[in-house]
């Protein structure tokens, strides 16, 4: 296993009075690619911060490699950071900003001469040292500040959204860049992002937080498949979360019906949350399901069909790739695989419900999208993907 | 109708350029009376060269000019800066309280800064002398900070914050990353605020007037304290001279501030 370089101990955030961070506490791997997700305003970028330096928590710990760094500055810290906006020196044409943080650390201009033009051509930008920054495009400034942060060969790089000002298509080819990156000079990234699909694609371990705490950490398949609480399984993909009750080891009760399950280790009789992922259910006649709905709308989206089937008021997702019309009675099939169950959490019955369910779902769990905004636009292409 | 827009526009400019068109041909003019051009000559300028007591007062107003600008564009800009990084309702409070003094009649700024310098002078230095270049200085000093700071603050709102954290990210200190970073963005503000001191100051009389000394005396001051006998000739050469240097210097900063415009307008576009 790689060994640790950071970790938080403790950390919490106050502005104003108000927390914005609570109790933090975690590491991170050297050579990691680790994804801080969550919505607006969740404590991601604050974390990011904290590690650059550029905050210093209310109370709490800041190690790198074993040592308290609280109070180092930024520009004692081996780390670097890929600004949102990039934050590119607009007075210096593309060769000097790269060069900016070597000619600060009085590297011999020979060295500086190698290692600038090795970046430029890591990122592709050989030809445009010349340039200002003011004369590139997005995705052109976008690859000068990861080539700014990188040249100084720090032992991690911290990435504040650094794709969100991207149009869709630019974005995923910098994802797939970024991942290249990474993987071929083996520093550790630490991605701030409220996209979970690019936290999924691009991550080792993802962190997803809300509300200023960090809600699970996993790989991405454990944070998909093993949701610890109805905010995680909703805001990572889809969710059907329904309220059971745990009768035994191995059997949760939903609907009045006992099923078969892989989880262990609750109360007799505990309330759970169990959570459904519309891609596993299976649809079969009526008479032959487990459970028996009816359809009451079905959406077209390219690879499946969105169908809301109504199971005694309870409105669930299906994603089927064969085509039920509404007002059909139908029956579905769960398989212990199919099944997760969470234990009760503050998030319980907030989520997976999609009595309200709209075609435009992204939407209504992407609390930073705007309607009629850029987002809600680039949401509506990738659904059609 | 566009014709008389066309007539009235050279009326307009006609009406503001003639006092300018009188002054620069009365300097040429080989008489004493402006009323009559009794023919061409260089006489004005000869005599204004040759006149070292004029030449003397105009370098007094000069050093006091470029004196008093370097030092209001150092402590404005730093002043705007700190302003800047003000939470907002204090720094809104801040700025009307900077541009107080711009409304302010110069009357009664001169003749409180008068006030405050005889007091100073008297209950603290024990001097009946305190009039002079330093209280000259300081008065300039005083009226010529908001120029400075209303036009270095647009560039630092214009600037992208995040600049001063990557600075010190990449290893700067927070004093390299001011100089390195900060510093040539607000550079066209800086020069601009610097020439409108400069020449604000150079043809003060009112305030000047209430704390001006016999040890240094400016040139604006001299000439009010004078015009109840005639001015002599050699001042509309004077003056002549002063207003192609201030035009040029206006030139010069409408240049720097057009280029930085469509450098602005570039940005905007690539982002």
């Amino acid at each position: 296993m790689s060994k640790e370089l950071i970790r938080l101990v403790n950390c919490r955030m106050d502005f104003d009075g108000e927390t914005v961070l609570d109790s933090i506490n975690i590491y991170f791997n050297d050579s990691e690619f680790l994804t801080l997700l969550g919505p607006s305003g969740c404590g991601k970028t604050t974390t990011l911060r904290i590690i650059g330096g550029f905050l210093q928590p209310t109370s709490g710990d800041v190690f790198f490699d074993g040592v308290r760094i609280n109070d180092v500055p930024p520009h004692k810290r081996r780390v670097n950071t890929v600004f949102q906006k990039y934050a590119l020196f607009p007075h210096l044409n593309v060769y000097e900003n790269i060069a900016f943080g070597l000619r600060i650390a009085k590297v011999p201009n020979k060295e500086i001469d190698e290692r600038v033009t090795e970046m430029l051509e890591i990122v592709s930008l050989r030809g445009f040292e010349k340039r200002k920054p003011d004369q590139l495009s997005g995705g052109q400034q976008q690859r000068v500040a990861i080539a700014r942060a990188l040249v100084n060969r720090p032992k991690v790089l911290l990435l504040d959204e650094p794709l969100g000002a991207l149009d869709l298509r630019l974005r995923k080819d910098m994802q797939n860049e970024l991942k290249r990156i990474q993987q071929q000079l083996g520093i550790t990234f630490i991605y701030v992002t409220h996209d979970q699909e690019e936290a999924l694609a691009m991550s080792d371990t993802v962190v997803v937080m809300d509300k200023g705490r960090i809600q699970q950490i996993g790989t991405p398949e454990d944070i998909y498949n093993e949701p610890k609480n109805a905010f995680v399984a909703d805001f990572i993909g889809e969710s059907n979360i329904l309220d059971g009750i745990m009768r035994a080891d191995y059997v949760v009760e939903i609907f009045g019906r006992k099923f078969r399950c892989l989880d262990r280790g609750f109360e007799p009789n505990e309330p759970v949350d169990v959570v459904i992922r519309p891609e596993d259910v299976d649809i079969v006649p009526a008479d032959s399901g487990h459970l028996c709905g009816t359809v009451t709308s079905v959406t077209f989206k390219g690879v499946h069909y969105d169908t809301i089937v109504d199971f005694k008021g309870f409105k669930w997702l299906i994603q089927t790739t064969d085509l039920h019309r509404p007002g059909e009675y139908i029956g579905i099939k769960l398989t212990p695989n199919d099944i997760h169950v969470m234990k009760k959490s503050a998030y319980s019955g907030m989520f997976g419900d999609y009595s309200s369910y709209s075609a435009e779902y992204d939407e209504i769990n992407d609390p930073d999208a705007v309607i009629g905004g850029e987002e809600t636009v680039e949401e509506a292409l990738n659904n059609e993907e | 109708m566009k014709r008389l827009g066309k007539v009235w526009t050279v009326i307009v400019y006609l009406f503001l350029y003639l006092p300018m068109i009188v002054l620069f041909v009365g300097s040429f003019n080989d008489g004493r009376d402006l009323s009559e051009f009794e023919g061409f000559t260089l006489s004005n300028y000869v005599t204004l060269f040759r006149d070292t007591d004029s030449l003397a007062l105009l370098l007094n107003s000069v050093i006091l000019a470029v004196s008093s600008a370097l030092l209001a564009t150092l402590i404005g800009t730093f002043a705007a800066v700190g302003i800047h990084s003000m939470r907002g309702r204090i720094r809104s409070l801040v700025m009307t309280v900077t541009n107080i003094p711009l409304v302010n009649p110069e009357i009664v700024t001169g003749v409180s800064l008068s006030l405050l310098f005889v007091f100073v002078g008297r209950g603290l230095l024990h001097t009946e002398n305190v009039l002079g270049f330093t209280t000259l200085l300081i008065a300039h000093v005083t009226f010529n900070l908001p120029y400075v700071i209303l036009s270095v603050m647009p560039k630092l709102r214009q600037m992208d914050n995040q600049l001063m954290d990557a600075a010190q990210d990449l290893g700067c200190t927070p004093v390299q990353g001011f100089f390195k970073v900060v510093l040539p963005e607000l550079w066209p503000g800086i020069i601009s605020g610097a020439i409108m001191a400069f020449t604000m100051s150079l043809d003060d009389f009112v305030i000047s007037y209430f704390v001006y000394g016999n040890s240094f005396v400016t040139l604006p001051v001299e000439i009010y304290t004078n015009t109840r006998k005639q001015m002599p000739p050699k001042f509309y050469a004077m003056f002549t001279l002063m207003f192609f240097v201030i035009l040029v210097v206006m030139i010069l900063m409408n240049v720097i501030q057009a280029r930085d415009e469509s450098k602005q307008k570039r940005r905007v576009k690539g982002a």
